[in-house]
């Protein structure tokens, strides 16, 4: 079998032990790959377990920029752990290259012969080096990282500037981390074959992109919206946006006194969480939790309150595989109907989906001008794979003369005016009626906000005309949604076709993908990316625009299928499932496999072919 | 409940307090509860309280739960804000308010199937982390509005309507505030509004997290024959520690008493609580012997009510929390977005 020759586009794929200290020294290899200029695509796959069980890091290396999984095999595996050394040899595809610890010799049953292996005695080069355990295990890690820059031709320089960086405010652990990985590069250069056949080359592919996870670009979307008070309860994926809004708060937000201009409360449960995030919007801040399905379970009352009490309010959830606790380290797209529709009674709620870490900045932002602005909740529908991975995005961008829009929201003056304020009042026909933040005006403006139905003035009633009213008013706020919602994108194929393609969300990149991969085909199709609900009227003109539409998802049910068939009545038949949902997440392969295989079964001929 | 509407005219001479207001003021609606409602009286004393006190109503904001007590706050303060949230949540949504702005009087009604059955998690929370509030629970053992079930607050061998005995040991809501931290903590009965209006006055005026179990009968449900939970019953236990005066900071003490029998605590606005003991070597200011104290008076079957426990220079959850001065709900663009120029280095640092 000759290995396998690939520049700037291959996958490498660590296997570790928990809690071994790998991340930050896979997260250092990954930064060398993009200070190349050659875009790297990490993806931690870990188990839910804080030390001792097997985890990995996959990185793929794209010059074309594809940061989708690729799916399949691995080019290069680094084993570095023991418990899963077969199934980490089997997943190699043939050709490709085994990198591993041979300070203990191993079997040759244990190896391949179709691939090539790499040993090099890891831990009895540390055993020389170091004395204390920890470091023992610690700068393991980096000498691997030295030892990698060599076989794949990295330059050194890069990765001692990003060691540099990594301990500018810990100087004096600069120096021996740039002598471990010295250690391991001057090993790999000396006793193995450099580089191997898979190879990092400088380019220009990275540009100005940046290099973030979409949980921390949420929470920095949230600064800048300036919300100011967050409430959230622990859980996997989302713990991380809470705790990232706490660091860019620490930055930001602290005036010279040293006081906090924003309050971050972890409460007891998401019950909790949700309630204040209630409470501080009613009284006129800016409000936000972030949580997971289980979370978006326990706030259902609550949700339904503030759907028809009309408050406004931010919820990030960060999707993991469920039902129940499900698999809460892996991905899917399984909340859009239990957010959709979040609580009993006639319910149904704003929903955005951000495809990257770029999106999930400028939703965030935009989601707290949604909510204010609709005086409802607002969910921002990140996942794990987009939440917890760090990826290339776009820059940030920020215009300092935007302005928060808090929407319809009566002055002290409009009421000194004498102005006739209803809380429940439509006086512009969109059905969004204004309201006043407690406190503002000496004696006017005071209500009483519920749960239980009241009329226009929000006094209690239980009159079903006035309910109904109410009710239906609420249905004219949700289509003055429509059209304030982020808008669908549409990008149609270079020839004409009848077949389409609804996708959303962390799908976007494999989506992308796939469709180069049907072009390439001669499968044309057209994509519409759709990024909120309610949805916009282009979404049903994009169906029935074509025969065939392929909603392509990341879970069992055909989620965003079932609302499209229900809140645009489209007929079932003209919707084709495309699912992934078994926790990892989706490749190209995955979507365009079923797609081209009913192309060819609908014997669709590309139109300028069929052309005499 | 009446369904005569009140009358929109009142006496030209009625009583105005500092901020020139009436006490009719500070009232709601009409009351919607049996006539006879414990909670009525409850309404009628936070009314007083407030308008002795010269609290502006539109500073105020009354939230509560669910349930007949959670009904109440439409019944008084009818220029406050109020919200009426979701069963058992009130303290959240409370906190959630606090947090949002720092400026307002917090005040939460509730009752003991709100926060000591569905809701015993969200008090304990709200106690625990201080919230500057003062938290009243209008406590009658039953569920009213579906008809006289047993609450978690009822006495284990009380018995209902139709004389069945409650099996479960009862929640006193009252040691666990003691033991969650709370820094006032009074207990009152509905029927003794003496007691019950400085209690609440008291309260408003403490920083820090202020809770009053008020013992309030319910007509319909609770007040028979075998109810620890009756006007008959609560009156023949009552044991208060002692009785309290609010003296606000502007007026001045004139009154002599006998040395010892009286205590003053200046609370952080200044406020002076005048203490009379009517239980000898009751002391406010012991957490620990306010616990064992309450265990042995309700072994004893009594039901100790009075000012129990203070802590005049407690700290809040904005002092835990550090928050800025300023109400959070106020700030600008200017004060919470940190620009363009800073993005372009965050962009920096992430590549």
């Amino acid at each position: 079998m000759r290995p396998l020759e690939s520049v700037n586009d291959f996958v490498v794929k660590f296997a570790n032990v928990n809690g071994s200290g790998s991340a930050s020294s896979n997260q250092l290899f990954a930064r060398a790959i993009l200070r190349m200029g050659v875009p790297a695509t990490p993806r931690n796959i870990f188990p839910s377990n804080i030390q001792g069980l097997p985890t990995w890091y996959e990185i793929r290396v794209s010059e074309a920029g594809h940061t989708a999984a690729r799916g399949g095999g691995v080019d290069m595996m680094v084993a570095m752990n023991p418990q899963t050394w077969d199934q980490d040899v089997r997943s190699v595809e043939p050709g490709g290259y085994l990198f591993y610890d041979s300070t203990k010799a191993m079997p040759a049953s244990r190896f391949r012969t179709d691939i090539t292996v790499i040993g090099m005695p890891l831990t009895a080069i540390c055993n020389d080096e170091y004395t204390d355990p920890r470091q023992r295990q610690l700068f393991k890690n980096i000498i691997y990282v030295g030892a990698l820059s060599a076989l794949l031709g990295i330059e050194s320089d890069v990765v001692e500037t990003l060691l540099r960086e990594q301990f500018r405010s810990k100087e004096k652990l600069i120096a021996p981390n740039i002598h471990a990985m010295h250690l391991g590069r001057d090993f790999a250069l000396k006793n193995l074959t450099c580089p191997i056949g898979l190879r990092i080359r400088r380019s220009e592919a990275v540009g100005d992109r940046v290099f973030i996870d979409g949980n921390a670009a949420a929470a920095l979307g949230c600064v800048y919206a300036g919300a100011t008070v967050a409430a959230w309860y622990p859980i996997t994926p989302s713990s991380s946006l809470a705790e990232a809004f706490a660091k860019y708060c620490k930055k930001y937000r602290t005036d010279l006194d040293g006081k906090n201009k924003y309050a971050i409360v972890q409460a007891e449960d998401e019950l909790a969480s949700i309630g204040m995030v209630i409470g501080a919007a009613w009284n006129g801040a800016r409000a936000f939790t972030a949580t997971s399905g289980p979370g978006i379970s326990l706030m259902q009352e609550f949700l339904g309150l503030a759907y028809f009490a009309e408050i406004p309010a931010v919820i990030f959830d960060v999707q993991r595989a469920g039902p129940s606790t499900g698999m809460p380290t892996r991905t899917q797209q399984c909340d859009v109907l239990s957010c959709a529709y979040a609580s009993h009674g006639d319910t149904k709620h704003v929903l955005l989906f951000p495809e990257d870490a770029h999106e999930c900045f400028t939703m965030a932002a935009d989601s707290f001008d949604l909510a204010d602005r609709l005086q409802t909740p607002v969910f921002v529908m990140l996942d794990l794979d987009m939440g917890m991975n760090d990826r290339l995005c776009a820059p940030f961008e920020w215009d300092d003369a935007r302005r928060m829009d808090r929407g319809k929201v009566m002055t002290s003056e409009a009421l000194e005016s004498g102005v006739d304020f209803g809380r429940y009042l439509d006086v512009d026909g969109d059905g969004i009626p204004y309201r006043t933040y407690p406190g503002t005006h000496g004696k006017r403006g005071a209500f009483f906000t519920r749960g239980t139905s009241r009329d226009v003035y929000a006094k209690y009633t239980e009159d079903g005309t006035v309910y109904q009213d109410n009710m239906e008013r609420l249905l004219r706020k949700f289509e003055t949604a429509k059209q304030l919602v982020p808008h669908p994108v549409r990008r149609d194929a270079a020839t004409p076709t009848r077949l389409g393609a609804i996708y959303y969300g962390s799908t976007a990149a494999a989506m992308d993908e796939a469709v180069e991969l049907l072009a390439a085909e001669d499968v044309a199709i057209d994509c519409l990316r759709v990024r909120a609900f309610p949805f916009h009227d282009d979404v049903k003109r994009f169906v029935a625009e074509h025969d065939q539409v392929f909603v392509v998802e990341q879970n069992r049910d055909a989620q965003l299928r079932t609302l499209l068939m229900v809140e645009c009545e489209i007929d079932p038949a003209k919707l084709v499932r495309v699912l992934h949902w078994d926790g990892s997440p989706i490749t190209a392969r995955i979507i365009a496999d079923p797609i081209a295989e009913l192309a060819s079964a609908l014997k669709i001929v590309p139109l300028r072919k069929a052309a005499p | 409940m009446t369904y005569l509407p009140k009358p929109r005219l009142h006496h030209p001479e009625l009583p105005r307090n500092d901020l020139g207001f009436t006490r009719r003021d500070y009232e709601g609606a009409i009351s919607t509860l049996c006539a006879g409602c414990g909670h009525d009286s409850i309404s009628a004393a936070i009314i007083h309280a407030c308008f002795e006190l010269s609290l502006p109503p539109h500073r105020i904001a009354k939230l509560s739960g669910i349930g007949c007590s959670s009904k109440t706050p439409t019944y008084f303060l009818g220029n406050s804000h109020g919200f009426n949230s979701v069963h058992g949540r009130m303290p959240s949504v409370l906190t959630g308010a606090n947090l949002a702005n720092r400026d307002l009087i917090y005040l939460g009604v509730s009752g003991d199937g709100d926060s000591a059955s569905i809701g015993l998690g969200q008090f304990a929370h709200a106690m625990r982390r201080g919230v500057n509030m003062t938290y009243i629970v209008e406590n009658n053992g039953v569920y009213g509005l579906t008809k006289g079930q047993f609450s978690a607050t009822a006495d284990r061998g009380a018995k209902n309507k139709s004389g069945v005995a409650n099996n479960d040991e009862a929640i006193d809501l009252v040691s666990m505030a003691l033991q969650l931290g709370a820094t006032f903590i009074g207990r009152g009965f509905s029927g003794d509004k003496t007691q019950l209006v400085p209690l609440i006055k008291a309260a408003l005026s403490h920083r820090g997290a202020a809770f009053i179990d008020v013992v309030s009968p319910c007509v319909a449900f609770n007040n028979h024959a075998g109810s620890t939970k009756s006007f008959d019953y609560v009156r023949e236990h009552n044991e208060a520690v002692n009785f309290l005066d609010v003296i606000l900071s502007r007026a001045e003490i004139v009154t002599e008493y006998a040395p010892g029998s009286v205590r003053e605590v200046t609370q952080h606005d200044g406020s002076v609580l005048r203490l009379r003991k009517l239980a000898e070597d009751y002391d406010v200011s012991d957490r620990i012997a306010a616990c064992a104290y309450l265990q042995h008076r309700h072994a004893a079957g009594e039901i100790v009510t009075g000012l129990l426990y203070v802590d005049p220079e407690a700290e809040e959850m904005h002092d835990y929390l550090g928050t800025a001065i300023e109400p959070l709900n106020g700030l600008m663009e200017a004060e919470l977005c940190p620009g363009a120029g800073a993005l372009a280095k965050v962009n920096a640092g992430l590549r």
